[in-house]
């Protein structure tokens, strides 16, 4: 169990993160979600005692990292930006690793071949492809065999195949009561592996909710209806809460109504309907509607694509 | 995923103790950290061959032309230095790895598993400081062991060499690699405190080489006071056997060199403990 409270974070005039407040729960995997920018990597350096808090604390099992006999067995991190010497071959980093700890070197091996480095092994990690580097850093979260792992965008370079990979490995590591705590950008990849979401914008958190929760206030916010009568139907609907706009001649899509409201107007109006289905909102345009307000670095392309609409009208 | 937790029970009962952090274990890692680099062991190298092939090449150099020598040039001449010579080329070789020790690690991103795995911080220091020492101090003994008893070989043909037994032979000898791992030290603290490669060498030989010449063109009765405790001059004086009246005794210039080193090397853990990594 990870526990942050009131962590604050200052590079110079910068507030990176401010006044953070959250429990990641064992037995979970936990998705850390926020816009670029957003404090995410820098709350995980926290975690882990690379960067010290301005203020508040976070610890992991009720105790500082730093105050552990054996860091490496209590949490295994994997970091965004690569933490491994250019020079030296994923074998002999992992075994530098594990040897602080008093670790066996068969262990080193067991890591490199559930991670799928064992060719690559012995050659210098410096010329590691992306995707190979990232699973050099979850073969040294693994190393120690922790209970809890905090891993900072891991699907970020690794193929298809990688990414069903790491779900799978995420969720089993929950299933065994460890504690899983996963950044990433991409709603609809922690819809598919995390059970619970923290989410976070310019450093504060914006929702602490379990996934379920979030797919289910994101859905049923628009009703599609197809009906051959359809200029009847909007005007039987429409009101200052409701907004029904026609998509095709016998299609509408109706804001601010639930399905059932629609079908009672429908059969009291005696009005046929073919079709009446809630719209699920996509996970993506949800997530960004939670953090619009929060999103720090606008693209600058739909930033001038903006302006250009602004001078045309 | 039968793997992980299979592994897990074969790290907790089958290891030799359960897996947990001690200085030894720290050490041992550093020291795979070290020999792991091919680029240090080529650069270990290099400062073997310099002090062993320059000592003995300038040995060579000065016994083939001592007959042409005047007095003037004779005077003051000191086999065991003259032998030693590739000592001052070493320098640049073991400074450099020394920076290196630290500053490679902030360059690359490695130092953040290093600190993750050793959240505490100082041991890795002490733990870096004092592989890099050991090494150290056993290579370039060694070679200077070899380049004076090489050196000696060239001289013996004017019959100008020295022994072991002569007093303050010995001491040269061995403080040639004692000089050598007091540079390597000074360089592991400012590789710490500066974290960049480049800041760290220039640094470091803006200390060693630069610092003595500017306080050179200092008005001389300022300079004589100032310039023989500089950091480089004060080491360098256990290398001479023929004693230079303006230098400081071989083992106090040692010790203050020293000192120097180990005041950076202080300054080194302040900052490694209290900046973000
Ligand atoms: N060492 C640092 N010095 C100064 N500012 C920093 C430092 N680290 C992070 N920041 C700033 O803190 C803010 C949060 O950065 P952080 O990397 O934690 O965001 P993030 O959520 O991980 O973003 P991304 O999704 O792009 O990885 C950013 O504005 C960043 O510029
Ligand atoms: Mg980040």
């Amino acid at each position: 169990m990870i526990e942050v409270r009131g962590l604050t974070k200052r590079y110079g005039e910068k507030i990176a993160v401010s006044d953070l407040s959250f429990t990641v729960q064992p037995g979970i995997v936990t998705g850390f979600l926020g816009p670029n920018g957003s404090g995410k990597s820098t709350t995980m350096r926290m975690i882990i005692g690379l960067d010290r808090p301005t203020a508040g604390s976070v610890t992991v099992d009720g105790r500082r990292y730093r105050d552990f006999a054996a860091p490496l067995t209590e949490v295994g991190a994997l970091l965004e930006a690569r933490a491994v010497h250019t020079g030296r071959s994923a074998f002999n980093h992992l075994l530098a690793l594990a040897q602080t700890h008093g670790i066996p070197r068969r262990r080193v091996d067991e890591v490199i071949d559930l991670v799928g480095l064992a060719e690559v092994a012995r050659k210098r990690a410096g010329g590691f492809s992306l995707g190979m580097g990232q699973r050099l850093g979850i073969a040294s979260a693994l190393l120690a065999d922790p209970s809890t792992f905090i891993l900072d965008e891991p699907v970020n370079g690794l193929d298809p195949e990688g990414i069903r990979w790491i779900r799978n490995l995420l969720k089993a590591l929950a299933a065994e009561g460890r504690t899983v705590f996963v950044s990433s950008h991409l709603m609809s990849e922690m819809a598919l592996t995390a059970e619970h979401l923290i989410v976070i914008g310019r450093g504060r958190l914006i929702a602490d909710t379990s996934v379920e929760e979030f797919v289910r206030r994101a859905s049923g916010t628009v009703v599609r209806v197809r009906t051959p009568q359809a200029s009847k139907l909007r005007d039987l609907l429409i009101s200052a809460d409701v907004t029904v706009t026609s998509v095709v001649s016998d299609t509408l899509e109706v804001t601010g109504l639930p399905s059932e409201r629609i079908g009672e107007a429908a059969a009291g109006a005696g009005v046929t309907l073919y079709e009446l289905t809630p719209q699920q909102a996509s996970l993506e345009e949800a997530f960004m509607d939670l953090t619009r307000d929060a999103v720090e670095f606008h693209g600058a392309a739909s930033a001038g694509a903006a302006a250009a609409l602004e001078g045309q009208v | 995923m039968t793997t992980i937790t299979a592994a897990a029970s074969a790290t907790s009962h089958s290891a030799p103790g359960r897996p947990r952090l001690t200085q030894a274990r720290i050490v041992r890692s550093e020291w795979t950290k070290l020999r792991s680099l091919r680029s240090t062991l080529f650069t270990l190298l290099a400062a073997v061959l310099f002090v062993v092939g320059l000592g003995i090449l300038i040995s060579w150099g000065r016994a083939s032309h001592w007959s042409q020598e005047s007095p003037g040039d004779r005077f003051g001449f000191d086999p065991t230095n003259t032998s030693l010579s590739g000592t001052y080329l070493a320098q640049l070789a073991i400074g450099v790895l020394g920076v290196l020790a630290f500053s490679g690690e902030y360059a690359t991103g490695m130092i953040r598993a290093t600190l993750g795995a050793v959240p505490k911080r100082l041991p890795v220091l002490w733990a870096k400081a004092g592989v890099f020492a050991v090494v150290t101090f056993v290579l370039m003994t060694i070679a200077a062991i070899v380049a004076f008893l090489g050196g000696q070989a060239m001289l013996s043909a004017k019959h100008i060499q020295t022994n072991l037994t002569h007093p303050g032979v010995l001491t040269a000898v061995i403080g040639a690699g004692l000089y050598l791992t007091v540079v390597g030290l000074l360089g592991v603290a400012l590789g710490a405190l500066l974290r960049s490669t480049a800041g760290g060498i220039a640094t470091l030989f803006g200390i060693l080489l630069v610092l003595p010449l500017i306080v050179h063109f200092l008005p001389s009765n300022w300079s004589r006071h100032i310039e023989r405790y500089l950091p480089s001059n004060a080491g360098q004086s256990i290398i001479n056997v023929v004693h230079d009246p303006s230098a400081m005794q071989p083992w106090t210039g040692f010790f203050l060199f020293l000192g120097y080193a180990v005041i950076a090397v202080a300054a080194a853990a302040l900052v490694l403990v209290r900046r973000d990594a």
